[in-house]
């Protein structure tokens, strides 16, 4: 098969670009732990039954160590239980979501937090807040007639 | 040389594209609406919801729109190069279409019903009426009448040819619907293993994220069926147009080949930010993801390769030179140029949204439908555009008119602006995190949601734009189907001599469709798995 001098060139460059852009993908994800969010390993849980399964039967801040909490979130038709989470600036969050009813997003803007809700599944993501602000938390998958509503804000205190 | 026109198969290729531009009009006008209330310049009247004319616009544009013009333009262009569809293959194809069309108007129906307010992505357990997805069933099976339609033509071709390397058209076209029926079993399976015997209420709950993974094994080879027939515009028919010769036969099929193989194993990158799913498996499918990088640079080659060498055989001097010979007033070739140019910055966008980590930036966001406004509705539309403006005075016998070059160049031009503008938008107020598929809403005055509503605005304006753009390309529709009687060229290139001859290996489908199922198999296994072992399922929801 004749393939023209300069596109032989040209794939080769193309392609070489390329691998070298996936080497770094892969090793922001290996090496530097940057995964996306959720895990095989989570626990599964009956949609039904959120609010009767740990650690959801409690949903809200917990505290695990100095300035480092896990939160546990349930995404439901049209807000987030809790909402209006306050913590000290600085906070390491874990973050694990899930969801009451249907598939629901989970988005802070102006951070990397940016995961879906899916009923029998939970999400993790793990965020460290830095700056003092309230942080708008809001559903960014639709979700029914009240979707627009959907949102609480995360008070980091300065 | 056949004439499509001659034969009775021009009534099924025209019907094709007639429906696919009733629904671009209907879609269109849904567009601009959604605009409007999104930009929070209007409210919608007598109980209309966002959300309903938002499914609306996306069924009626991704789904009805695309699948129509494309399967009626390869129709088209099966009897141009292999001859007029044999008896049975037409009647097939009749049958095709009505289902498509029942389909069509059945969802519509739904939809307008406020039953299936689901978006076109029918996410579970929101659980629209089971009418909605048989619709859904209609369509698709209607559309795999045309694969064999078109399959058997092309098989019959090869039959009757005994040795002979396929007419490029007709591999593409053949290519094309293998892709389709390949993507489609994933949202078959979903639709009539999971959500049909759900939302009839013979089972009680539904695993959502398998249904989630078949629809996005489905949805991104989707994108390709969009892309595919648009690159045999410009592999096959734009050389034709400027009087230039096809760069590489074998170098386009290869691409083809590649395109088909890479788009399917790789649904994963739609879900990056979701649980249950492995991030090595999602890895994974990043890394056959990107590989569609080397057909595009491949496609990218050979069309300027074409542009230059023509320019070049006109005397063309100097380095760039022969950018300027190009026929620029001819909307047939500057509509699909236009779109070849927005592509660029469109595959960057796109390399964005599939890698693993900037995913998290984007997932949701108004930039990702930035990033589809500039593929599927400025590339793929703006060349189906311009094949239209020759296709249908091909198919009807009459001729394309200096007036309705006119018009197109005008559609041309406020399609592009539009879109440029609204993409540009979308991509902008993305990054600040504006989430996608939302009515408008300040979030009670939330500072960082009030820095959006420029932007929303900016696409409220623009929304109109690419109204207006639609209404001229209605009137030329109309205007084209009562142009003075004539023969309008279908315009097929032929090879450059210096190409050398194509190897029979890449006309030998079997081959490429093991490769693909091994690799398929190999990404989907281990996933299915993981996620077949979940909980329990859900119920249904109707939260609209």
């Amino acid at each position: 098969m004749h393939i023209h001098r300069l596109e032989k060139l040209w794939i080769i460059i193309g392609t070489a670009m390329l691998v070298v852009f996936l080497v770094a993908i892969g090793i922001g994800a290996y090496a530097m732990g940057n995964h996306p969010p959720g895990h095989t390993s989570s626990i599964k849980l009956d949609p039904e039954k959120v609010y009767e399964t740990p650690p959801f039967d409690n949903p809200g801040l917990e505290k695990i160590g100095e300035n480092e909490y896990n939160a546990y979130i349930v995404a439901y038709i049209y807000g987030y239980n809790p909402g209006n989470i306050e913590i000290p600036v600085g906070a390491t969050v874990h973050f694990y979501v899930t969801s009451a009813d249907v598939v629901h997003g989970f988005n802070i803007p102006g951070t990397i937090v940016n995961m879906m809700a899916i009923p029998g599944e939970v999400n993790e993501m793990t965020y460290t807040f830095d700056e003092p602000a309230e942080y708008l938390l809001l559903c960014n998958e639709y979700c029914g007639i009240g979707h627009e509503y959907m949102a609480t804000t995360i008070t980091v205190k300065g | 040389m056949i004439q499509v026109h001659k034969t009775t198969d021009s009534k099924l290729s025209l019907s094709h594209i007639l429906v696919a531009y009733a629904a671009l009009t209907i879609g269109g006008i849904c567009g601009m609406l959604q605009g409007l209330v999104r930009g929070g310049v209007i409210e919608l009247p007598y109980g209309i919801g966002y959300y309903q004319v938002l499914t609306a616009h996306g069924v009626l544009m991704a789904l009805v729109f695309t699948t129509f013009f494309i399967i009626g333009f390869l129709y088209a262009g099966m009897v141009r190069t292999t001859g007029p569809l044999l008896p049975t293959v037409n009647k097939i194809a009749w049958v095709g279409f009505l289902m498509m069309t029942v389909g069509t108007v059945l969802g519509v129906i739904m939809v307008l019903l406020n039953k299936a307010t689901v978006l076109y992505t029918f996410y579970a357990p929101m659980k629209a009426s089971p009418w909605f997805y048989v619709a859904l069933v209609l369509i698709v099976v209607g559309s795999w009448c045309a694969l064999v339609a078109i399959v058997s033509q092309f098989r019959y071709w090869k039959r009757t040819h005994k040795g002979k390397i396929s007419p490029l058209f007709a591999f593409m076209a053949a290519s094309t619907m293998i892709l389709w029926f390949i993507a489609t079993l994933g949202v078959a399976a979903t639709v009539l293993l999971q959500f049909i015997p759900w939302s009839f209420g013979w089972v009680d709950t539904i695993n959502v994220m398998i249904s989630r993974t078949l629809f996005w094994y489905f949805g991104h080879p989707l994108v390709y069926f969009w892309l595919l027939p648009t690159y045999v515009v410009w592999y096959v028919i734009l050389p034709k147009m400027i009087g230039g010769k096809i760069f590489s036969d074998s170098m386009a099929r290869l691409a083809f080949i590649l395109f088909l193989i890479f788009s399917v194993p790789v649904g994963l990158h739609h879900q990056l930010m979701e649980p249950g799913i492995s991030p090595t498996w999602k890895y994974i499918q990043v890394v056959l993801t990107f590989l569609v990088v080397v057909p595009s640079l491949m496609t990218a080659f050979a069309m300027f390769a074409t542009f230059e060498s023509y320019g070049r055989s006109k005397g063309a001097k100097g380095l760039f030179g022969w950018i300027r010979m190009l026929p620029y007033g001819d909307v047939r070739f500057l509509a699909p140029f236009v779109g070849m140019l927005l592509f660029i910055p469109a595959g960057a966008g796109g390399i964005i949204n599939a890698s693993n980590q900037m995913n998290a930036v984007v997932h949701n966001t108004l930039f990702v439908t930035g990033h589809f406004h500039l593929t599927v509705a400025t590339t793929v539309a703006l060349t189906f555009f311009g094949v239209t403006y020759w296709l249908i005075p091909h198919l009807t016998g009459r001729t394309f008119t200096k007036k309705l070059n006119r018009m197109g160049i005008w559609v041309t031009i406020i399609w592009a602006i539009g879109m440029v503008i609204m993409s540009a938008a979308m991509h902008i107020v993305g990054l600040f995190g504006a989430p996608r598929r939302t009515a408008y809403t300040t979030y009670n005055d939330h500072p960082v949601a009030l820095e959006w509503l420029t932007y929303e605005r900016v696409m409220a304006i623009s929304g109109v734009l690419l109204f207006i753009a639609i209404i001229l390309l209605v009137i030329s529709i109309v205007m084209m189907l009562r142009a003075p009687k004539g023969e309008e060229e279908f315009p097929i290139a032929e090879v450059n001599a210096a190409a050398g001859q194509t190897p029979a290996v890449l006309d030998k489908w079997w081959i490429w469709i093991i490769i693909l199922a091994v690799l398929i198999v190999f990404a989907y296994t281990m996933p299915f798995i993981d996620l077949i072992n979940s909980g329990p399922g859900s119920k249904g929801w109707v939260t609209w």
